[in-house]
């Protein structure tokens, strides 16, 4: 049985505008599917089901008086615990912050906060946003609501999860290297990585800073338009936001996809790919013809080398950005003899596996002798993608792949196997090195019923065309996506 | 072409004690990961200039106008340990006897 947690965003907001339906109703609604799914997803680290109902309640009583209402006002949203929320517990899925209260709100979070959306509580990850699975986090492993033995993809996990599961109406995830996109892909939701800059990174806690970027899971492509008309923008606490007219990205939406030039990348069809992921990839090509879109074959001949350049300059940046957890200031401490033993033991205590894994190979990358032969040659290698991406965006408006070469695998499969973890983001990467927006859209399931993402990816700043091809897909498809888990409850 | 890696060396640099099963493990991984890694090597040219941020911005300045900032109290309430307003370490200097 639907119930009012199981609606679009968009949905949701018209039924409130209209008196259909009230936001304590809608607060509680999300409330009570997590109290009855979350001990068999772990979605959530710190669920916040008092500030939900209060600002639900001081939402209810605000639209009664007639005032205007923003696309986000009275809607459930859940926030990856990477981003700080002032006065509540925020510990990127780490033993070294799990006591960790911001005094201050991320800017994504407070510009939804300030349209009236209503937070329902702070989601799992792998550890610092490190990881392709979610079985990175320190608080345990998140499930996905479509088959519980089996991962919701990362480091977003516990924010597709709670959307696909209908614990929150949308959330909010981190990009670094397809962070959102990938978990969107394993959990059947839709995931936006925005270009680089578009929404400020003032309070994520930071990864790799020349790749970090907010991203939003939603049940449709215009709820990640509503969410990105209110996010994005410059904003003065972080220099690398960009001062670009924020359009309503919901206008337009519906324009369809007549004369788009769709470039489908070849090289991302071949071998590693699930046969069910390409070929339903493949038909949703089909489809964006059969809508009106001219479609060619597309390349970005440096795409194989953006695995290994992002493996130097991410854990290169995160080794940098993770410096500050010394026990000092803020997070665990571990006493020793002297300040250098106390910074050695706590770091030893508090930091997981994967995490160590990628200091350790960022200050190796990073480290006399070595700078050169692999950030160095990193960097370059990301000049060259740039290249790549303006060579295709003269033939085409939008690029085609697999988010994921796969779907979503069990707990465990490759938890003991870096490499081959990796190898999950090999589609999603590029995106991050040339900072463009790109989206991951359901368009089916494969042979057990686990949901496949297609991917589209746009020129820096036009997420308006992403949208646009997004939704066409997604109207035209009209799948019915409802994880297993919701119809046993 | 394998990658050693000198793991004692590389885990002071980065202030991370790891036990001996740690550094065992982490000196396998590395290795594999750095030999995927070094295929950066092939493509890049001398000529092919660097990049750090996919859209670069230069001089981003705003007015230097004083805007209100956090407490003291609130800058020190997430601190291991405090006193007297400040951050409170292990000795980090030798004091004369």
């Amino acid at each position: 049985m639907t119930e009012l947690c199981d609606r679009t965003g968009s949905q949701l907001s018209e039924g409130l505008r209209d008196g259909e339906i009230t936001a304590v109703a809608l607060a509680e609604s999300a409330i009570a599917r997590r109290e009855a799914l979350d001990g068999q997803v772990s979605a959530f680290l710190t669920p916040t089901p008092e500030v939900a109902l209060e600002r639900a309640a001081a939402f209810d009583t605000y639209l009664a008086t007639g005032a205007p209402q923003t696309g986000v006002a009275g809607i459930p949203l859940a926030l990856k615990d990477v981003l700080t929320t002032k006065g509540i517990r925020t510990t990127c899925g780490s033993k070294i912050l799990e006591t960790y209260v911001p005094p201050y709100d991320a800017t994504a979070w407070t510009r939804l906060s300030g349209a009236g959306s209503v937070l329902v509580g702070k989601t799992n990850c792998d550890e610092f946003a490190m990881g392709s699975s979610n079985e990175n986090s320190a608080f345990g492993p998140v499930h996905n609501p479509w088959d519980l033995a089996t991962v919701p993809g990362g480091s977003s996990g516990g924010s597709a999860a709670a959307v696909a599961s209908g614990m929150a109406v949308w959330a909010l995830g981190t990009d670094t290297g397809g962070s959102v996109r990938q978990p969107a892909s394993l959990s059947g939701v839709v995931g936006l990585k925005p270009t680089y800059g578009r929404i400020s990174r003032y309070g994520l806690i930071a990864f790799a800073s020349s790749l970090d970027t907010v991203g939003t899971f939603t049940r449709s492509v215009r709820d990640a338009a509503t969410l990105l008309s209110v996010m994005a923008g410059k904003d003065h606490r972080d220099a690398t936001s960009l001062d670009a007219d924020v359009p309503d990205y919901a206008v337009g939406i519906d324009a369809g996809v007549a004369g788009l030039r769709v470039g489908v990348l070849a090289e991302a069809f071949g071998e590693g790919v699930d046969r069910d992921v390409a070929a339903s990839v493949r038909a949703g090509v089909d489809r964006l013809a059969a809508l009106g879109a001219e479609v060619g074959k597309a390349s970005l001949p440096h795409a194989e080398y953006a695995l290994s350049a992002y493996y130097l300059i991410a854990p290169s940046e995160a080794s940098s950005n993770l410096a500050r957890y010394d026990g000092v200031r803020y997070g665990l401490r571990v006493e020793g003899d002297d300040s250098i033993e106390m910074m050695f033991r706590t770091r030893g205590a508090g930091f997981g596996p994967e995490v160590k894994r990628r200091i350790m190979l960022g200050t190796y990358a990073l480290s006399a002798g070595y700078y050169e032969a692999y950030y160095g040659q990193a960097q370059k290698v990301r000049t060259l993608i740039l290249q790549d991406y303006a060579a295709a965006f003269e033939r085409f408006d939008v690029l085609v792949s697999p988010t994921s070469p796969t779907t979503a695998f069990p707990i465990g499969a490759k938890a003991d196997d870096p490499m081959a973890m990796y190898l999950n983001d090999i589609f999603t990467i590029p995106a991050n090195l040339g900072g463009v927006p790109a989206i991951s859209v359901p368009c089916g399931l494969d042979g057990n019923g686990l949901p496949i993402g297609l991917q589209l990816t746009a020129e820096a700043l036009d997420e308006a065309t992403l949208f646009r091809a997004a939704a066409a897909l997604e109207s035209d498809l009209a799948l019915e996506l409802r994880p297993p888990l919701l119809s046993a409850a | 072409m394998p990658v050693e890696i000198d793991i004692d060396h590389v885990a002071k640099l980065a202030r991370v004690e790891l036990t001996d099963d740690e550094k065992a493990r982490m000196r396998d991984q590395l290795e594999v990961i750095l030999e995927h890694a070094a295929k950066v090597g092939e493509v890049a040219a001398d000529d092919v200039p660097p990049t750090a941020s996919p859209i670069p911005q230069m001089n981003v300045f705003r007015e230097d106008s004083p805007e209100p900032s956090l407490t003291h109290d609130a800058a020190l309430a997430n601190a291991p340990a405090s006193a007297d307003e400040r951050f409170l370490v292990p000795k980090i200097a030798e004091t004369g006897s």
